[in-house]
């Protein structure tokens, strides 16, 4: 009678929120995950000193930024993998929102910083690259659009995303940043194969690829002289590719030892794109393979992970978000030993970098979120019998 | 699977009989599809998850081997290999008709300073200027202990200097690798040759460019690695050039005069055998050129081919060829060379006031009468004879192949009347380099074809389009012999090498309008041997006075033609040419004269 009267005492349904965090979070990933930023600020104290002299900073500057945009990420990581997939769906829907209205209105207020691609917003103490924000919120909105198309008398959602996805990338190729652009269509391509694309389509997508890369080999003199660099077995030591390979080599097993290494004296990008030969210079081999552990370990285990979500959209945009987290990784990696052409691309979480640390902090968030322990009705499926 | 679809319909049938609603089985339809559905899809995404793993895992595997694999190789010497910023060295070598050396290059040390590294400047500075006294003390004082990284000292030093400087023991003190030009002959040939300097200029090399000459004519080419080093053969004979220089400096001294030049050309081909320009410098020093006075005084004015004069009567041979070749004369055609003769109010005068009367063509030249071969001009009249002149090629710049030959354009009215007619039939009113001259006498000596002068080695013949008949050609050479034995040339014997030729003297011009009295441009334009013409030569002195006599003189039979035949009795031997000692049908006329 009393609830009747009275209504429902406002009881808490489940358990709370920091314990059941901690129960469902996966703790492998999440270690990785820290432990990268650790290795991250470590290697900021060795590669960004001289660009902090050239700057006329103090030695250590960047580090302190890094640090301190490592801190915020950190927070937003945690907040964010604290939400329940469909509330991270809808903040990264509005997310995306901001962040494609933020890209369309690049080219009116954007500034280049003098590299000749119009990708920033200057906010004064930091600048701001939209498309890292819109990278995770894109796979969030196509995931669910994909998600949607599985239900029946659902909406076309695959064939919206495609829309979508080809504007960005049209977008992004428009500014021009190639490597975002290619990350965004593969994050796309890798989410509709696990959405179940005929083979057949997946074939004629990689053939179209093939064709693409080969009219961007004829028409584009930039891109041409890369895939030459990268098809030349001789190395030209003065280029950046002939420094990183030569300081790996310096490096060897155990590094030439912290605060010894040349490279990032040489090297301009050595903060960023080519902070794994700091790494490899000064710390070694070791380290080199301890961050391609961690990067190996959280990828592969959220996607087994996924492999048991039964959500379509929460598998979906998993598995997006780990691909083009790992794509990243590997690319940035791959470059530096020319396993693959040069692109500029940064190491996530190792990298120096502000507005694209907190984006990864975001992403490797929601990642979390989707890889949350939850229940995925095993038990009807025992009671269906439908075990296997 | 086709009663599948059935059941459910049934089920609603059923439903419908027993009066229920149903939509709530309709709702349970669509949920157990829609589970098979995901289930489906669940387990395909299963298997793909896992390929993408696998992918990932595999992909990560390799950039750890990779890495490695890197990590382990042996560090490399890193090669200098920056592509374009390499300075291509090694200039090929200029040599002459026989391969003789006439430009090489030289390993020798350019001598730099980084400040930075110096352990005493200022004492360093001290003893530099020691090692070379042209240094300024101050000067490396100042620059070695002010904010400069990096200071060139002397671009090239001699293996001694490099030693002393080495022995100071100074750090910030290094040297660069370096080729220079060397040009081994000294003076020999100057103006063709040019000279080099350095161009780009890094620490370890340096480039060498081409400055004047053959050195900048043919640059791209010296300096064009895809010809293996292959040397720029030229047509000059380095033992004539020699004795031209040689006896040209003497004959120039001799007849006091300030400048002079020489041209010894192949008629048949076109070679320039030696081409002398004096005064000469030395290439291996290249003088600055001269800020001030008159450019055509600086040594480095090529006379030969820059300087642009009135050649006076060595041009009447032009006149009574063309106007034999047009049929308006023949040799011995009578002409009146009686005066007064005026044209359009201008007096033609003849050297010293003389009158000669009736003379044939022959004597006009012989001779050398002005209002004779006036008439002749007259006769022809000015297009014809610009025409002429210009199938010649004395209205353009001598393509002679060094960059200098461009500028000597030659000086014409642009109004071409009569008056002009008759004065440049005798070489007046009209300048040209004597290397025109030269041509315009290959022309009549080879058999009437124009030849255009080269420095570059032929093969054979090189005959441009034919200007006159060769049985004009082979009267007016006839005609030029007789200038020689019997007219103004007599000096021009040389024993065994018949010569012919014609004098030329002009009044030298006034800066401000007019002409000198007491300054001329004596000229000899010569071939030889008379009876079948292999070699033009052509010498030209500059204000030559010959003093010898109770009063100056200065026509060319008595400055140029002397020094011509001496130059003649020198080089014919070393051409080759075999002299007429036999006796024979002239035999007669040389020991006549002697």
């Amino acid at each position: 009678m009393t609830e009747m009267v009275y209504g429902a005492v406002p009881a808490q349904g489940g358990e709370p929120i920091l314990p059941k965090w901690w129960r469902t979070i996966d703790k492998w990933t999440i270690s990785c995950v820290l432990i990268l930023f650790a290795i991250g600020l470590l290697l900021g104290f060795a590669a960004s000193p001289p660009l902090a002299e050239r700057n006329g900073h103090d030695p250590f500057h960047y580090v302190e930024r890094q640090a301190f945009f490592g801190g915020l990420a950190l927070i937003a990581m945690i907040v964010t993998s604290m939400m329940s997939p469909t509330l991270v769906r809808r903040l990264a829907v509005l997310g995306f929102l901001v962040a494609f209205v933020g890209l369309a209105l690049l080219p009116f207020f954007g500034t280049d910083f003098g590299k000749g691609a119009v990708r920033w917003y200057s906010l004064g103490f930091a600048s701001v690259q939209p498309s890292e924000f819109l990278k995770p919120g894109f796979v969030v909105v196509a995931a669910w659009m994909m998600a949607a198309s599985h239900q029946i008398h659902g909406p076309p959602g695959t064939a919206w995303s495609f829309a979508l996805c080809v504007a960005i990338v049209l977008m992004l190729a428009l500014q021009p940043d190639f490597g975002q652009a290619c990350l965004v269509l593969f994050g796309w391509g890798v989410m509709y194969f696990v959405a179940g694309a005929p083979m057949l389509l997946l074939v004629i997508m990689a053939g179209m690829v093939v064709l693409a890369g080969s009219f961007a080999y004829a028409n584009s003199e930039h891109f041409a002289r890369r895939i030459d660099g990268f098809l030349n077995p001789e190395i030209d030591p003065t280029t950046q590719l002939g420094y990183a390979t030569n300081a790996i080599r310096e490096g060897g097993l155990l590094g030439v030892g912290v605060g010894e290494g040349e490279v990032k004296w040489s090297l301009p990008d050595a903060h960023t794109d080519f902070i794994i030969a700091v790494a490899a210079e000064e710390y070694g081999l070791i380290l080199v393979l301890i961050i391609i552990g961690l990067y190996t370990s959280i990828v592969v285990r959220s996607l087994l992970r996924l492999m048991r979500e039964r959500d379509t959209f929460v598998r979906l945009a998993g598995t997006g978000l780990a691909c083009i987290f790992a794509v990243q990784a590997m690319i940035n990696m791959g470059v530096a030993v020319r396993l693959l052409p040069a692109k500029g691309m940064t190491l996530p979480f190792v990298s120096y970098g502000g507005s694209s640390l907190i984006a990864g902090g975001i992403a490797v968030g929601m990642l979390l979120a989707f890889t949350r322990t939850r229940p995925q009705g095993q038990i009807g499926d025992i009671l269906r019998g439908r075990v296997r | 699977m086709i009663r599948t679809p059935l059941r459910p319909l049934a089920r609603i049938l059923e439903a419908r009989r027993k009066g229920e609603n149903p939509d709530a089985i309709e709702r349970e339809n669509i949920r157990l599809r829609h589970e098979e559905m995901q289930d489906r899809a669940r387990a395909r995404a299963e298997s793909r998850l896992l390929v993408l793993g696998l992918f990932f895992f595999c992909a990560f595997m390799v950039i750890g081997g990779r890495m490695g694999l890197v990590a382990m190789s042996e560090p490399m010497e890193p090669r200098a290999q920056a592509p374009g910023a390499q300075i291509a060295a090694q200039r090929a070598d200029i040599v002459d008709r026989h391969g003789r050396i006439l430009a090489t290059n030289f390993e020798t040390h350019a001598l730099y300073a980084q400040p930075p590294q110096m352990i005493d400047p200022e004492g360093a500075a001290e003893k530099l200027a020691e090692i070379f006294p042209d240094l300024d003390r101050e000067k490396l004082h100042r620059q070695f202990t002010g904010k400069r990284k990096f200071v060139w000292v002397k671009r090239k030093i001699s293996p001694e200097q490099k030693q002393a400087v080495h022995d100071l023991g100074e750090p910030g003190l290094l040297f660069g690798p370096r080729e220079m030009r060397l040009y081994p002959n000294g003076k020999l040939a100057a103006h063709v040759l040019g000279g080099a300097s350095f161009g780009k200029e890094g620490v370890s090399a340096a480039e060498v460019i081409g400055v004047a000459g053959v050195e900048k004519q043919f640059d791209q080419f010296l300096r064009d690695p895809a010809n293996g080093g292959k040397a720029l053969q030229l047509s000059l004979d380095l033992t004539i050039q020699a004795a031209a220089e040689q006896v040209l400096y003497g004959g120039m001294r001799i007849m006091n005069a300030k400048g002079a030049t020489s041209i010894l050309m192949d008629v048949h081909t076109g070679e320039v055998i030696s081409v002398v320009s004096l005064p000469d410098f030395d290439p291996n020093d290249r003088p600055r050129p001269p800020t001030e006075g008159d450019p055509s005084d600086s040594p480095l004015f090529n006379r030969a081919v820059q300087g642009v004069y009135e050649l006076g009567s060595t041009y009447k041979i032009f006149a009574a060829a063309q106007a034999m070749e047009l049929g308006l004369v023949n040799p011995d055609t009578i002409i009146d060379t009686s005066g007064p003769m005026r044209i359009g109010g201008f007096p033609i005068g003849e050297f010293r006031n003389k009158n000669y009367g009736k003379l044939s063509v022959a004597d006009i030249i012989v001779n050398s009468s002005n209002r004779g071969t006036g008439r002749m001009a007259l006769e022809i009249g000015p297009t014809r004879q610009k025409e002429f002149l210009s199938n010649l090629g004395m209205l353009d710049p001598t393509p002679f192949e060094i960059v200098e030959a461009a500028g000597g354009q030659p000086l014409f009215p642009q109004r071409w009347g009569e008056l002009s007619t008759v004065t440049i039939s005798y070489g007046h009113g009209m300048s040209n380099t004597p290397m025109h001259l030269a041509a315009g006498y290959a022309a009549i000596a080879n058999g009437g074809h124009y030849v255009s002068p080269t420095i570059l080695k032929q093969n054979g013949p090189q005959y441009g389009p034919r200007v006159l008949s060769p049985e004009v050609a082979k009267a007016s050479q006839k005609i030029l012999r007789k200038v020689v034995t019997d007219g103004t040339a007599s000096f021009a014997h040389v024993p065994g090498y018949p010569v012919g030729g014609k004098t030329g003297t002009a009044d030298k011009p006034k800066a401000r309008g007019g002409y000198y009295d007491d300054k001329v441009i004596a000229t000899f334009a010569s071939m030889f041997p008379a009876d079948d013409p292999q070699y033009v030569l052509v010498v030209t002195l500059d204000e030559p006075v010959e003093t010898s006599g109770d009063k100056p003189r200065r026509t060319a039979g008595w400055t140029a033609v002397p020094v011509a035949a001496e130059m003649i009795a020198r080089i014919a031997p070393l051409l080759g040419i075999r002299p007429q000692l036999e006796p024979g049908p002239r035999a007669a006329i040389t020991l006549t004269s002697n």
